[in-house]
């Protein structure tokens, strides 16, 4: 690596390869770190919720998941986008490999919502303005990704793919505004989510724990990623040719 | 030539831009024209999408139940539903047929700006497909037993709404042009992004019929109309240029 480091030192493919190659062995020592951290505060250390009973503790994993799920969308999206506008492929190859985790973690906190209400709400699935919001963010995860798998064009599918995220990113306030008026208008069907109390700080602590284990994982996983994409569009080039061969060599 | 004479123009910027506009107004009246003749020359393939909008309406009432006090309930739903499912199945066509033949590269290459191609055939797709569910969603009140004024809720909010559904089928239209299984795809795309539209109009319809007023309905399609007037031409032209590169 050069020894001036400049702000677009990473935008090349080879560096970027290299830089992740390092720093992913620390990602998952930071995942499996904080994930142990985590699930020890919430399943043992944080106390039973006095209305809900142990079945609260699956906010340890719902709410970070659902977190993720906005952000990553919003991460993608940019990524896109400055791939599209100044033509960075390392930012487009970043968009791609992004969009199956934030799938990934919204489907998480669909599905560990689902099993948070049956026992709290009785059912499975609220038409709640939250949850068809996240859902439909799961499709729109699924619209991206069907749209630049479809197209065999690279350059094409990273251009199409970056207007589809943009379009989703101003259209997702819409939809949660129109999701949430729609549901204020058919009054009284689902219970309030909002109705939490106060959280202990230990609670508190457990979720953030479990938050930032999901980023180490969303961090670890989109760089594994990448650097498959990296080799895959990279393979004509010289430094990808020479170091397969080190590797068969080896 | 032209772009040459715009950027050294010989006359008053003024000038430029009322002939810009003529030109704008030119190509875009061209492209409308142009699919409208067309549709008019294929009669049958333009009605489609109407046809499959009045059999997927009678569908529900024999899969429900004929009960009226049920048809009333879910009528403002099933319509919007069959008239989202009706656009995103005849906006498929709207660009594979100039591309496959080879003008909409031409409308491209035209100086002006690809806005306007975008515009014009949204434009069209909307006389063409979206207007005709307005005229026969009287049926849908006798089918589901609607009362006039839930009816004339629904005929404004289909007015209101069936434009953005045209102008954000066109987008996907774009998106997906040449692909294969391209109409899943928008299908899958699109309808994401029309669910505010589906809110709102069928929101429209069961205000009324539980008394209350439909204008806050009205007022927020309008503001989707609006919004999406402005974006989705702009964003379709992106989506043109990147897929016929």
């Amino acid at each position: 690596m050069s020894a001036k480091l400049r702000l677009f030192t990473f935008a090349a493919p080879s560096r970027f390869y290299h830089l992740t190659g390092m720093l992913i062995p620390w990602c998952w020592a930071l995942t499996i770190g904080l994930t142990l951290a985590g699930l020890y505060v919430g399943l043992l250390v944080a106390p039973t919720d006095a209305t809900q009973r142990d079945a609260y503790r699956i906010i340890f994993i719902h709410v970070p998941a659902a977190w993720m799920s906005m952000l990553l969308y919003l991460v993608m999206a940019f990524w896109a986008a400055i791939g599209w506008a100044f033509k960075a492929r390392m930012a487009s190859m970043f968009a791609r490999a992004i969009a199956p985790t934030g799938a990934m973690f919204t489907f998480v906190a669909l599905w560990s919502g689902a099993i948070w209400g049956k026992p709290t709400w009785g059912t499975w699935w609220v038409w709640d303005a939250r949850l068809t919001s996240e859902l439909i963010l799961l499709f729109l995860y699924l619209g991206y990704i069907a749209l630049v798998e479809a197209i065999d064009d690279i350059r094409r599918a990273d251009q199409a793919g970056a207007l589809l995220a943009v379009v989703g990113a101003v259209n997702v306030p819409i939809i949660y505004f129109s999701v949430k008026w729609w549901n204020t208008l058919h009054q009284g069907a689902t219970i309030s989510m909002t109705a939490a109390p106060k959280m202990a700080a230990i609670m508190l602590n457990g979720m953030l724990l479990m938050t930032f284990a999901c980023w180490a994982y969303a961090f670890a996983v989109v760089f594994v990623r990448v650097r498959a994409i990296i080799v895959e569009r990279e393979r004509g080039t010289a430094w990808v040719s020479e170091m397969l061969a080190g590797q068969k060599g080896a | 030539m032209l772009l040459v004479h715009f950027a050294h123009p010989p006359w008053g910027a003024a000038a430029v831009y009322r002939c810009l506009g003529a030109l704008m107004r030119a190509l875009f009246l061209a492209v409308l024209l142009r699919d409208l003749r067309l549709a008019a020359r294929r009669r049958i393939d333009a009605l489609l999408p109407l046809v499959f909008f009045v059999v997927a309406l009678s569908l529900f009432p024999l899969g429900v139940g004929p009960e009226p006090e049920t048809l009333r309930h879910i009528a403002p739903g099933v319509v919007w539903v069959c008239a989202l499912l009706a656009t995103m199945l005849s906006v498929q066509q709207l660009y594979s047929g100039d591309q496959s033949d080879g003008s909409l590269e031409q409308m491209l290459l035209a100086p002006q700006p690809a806005i306007v191609v975008a515009g014009a055939k949204s434009t069209a797709h909307w006389l063409l497909n979206g207007a005709p569910l307005v005229v026969v969603a009287p049926l849908a009140g006798v089918f589901f037993d609607l009362s006039g004024s839930a009816l004339a809720s629904l005929i404004m909010g289909l007015l209101l709404g069936t434009p953005v559904l045209s102008l954000l089928g066109g987008l996907g239209a774009a998106l997906t042009l040449g692909l294969r299984s391209a109409g899943m795809l928008l299908i899958l795309i699109v309808l994401p992004l029309t669910m505010p539209v589906l809110i709102f109009g069928a929101g429209a319809v069961s205000a009324v019929e539980s008394g209350q007023s439909a204008a806050g309905h009205y007022s927020l399609l309008g503001a989707l109309l609006l919004g999406t007037l402005l974006g989705a031409p702009l964003a379709t032209a992106a989506a043109l240029r990147i897929s016929s590169e």
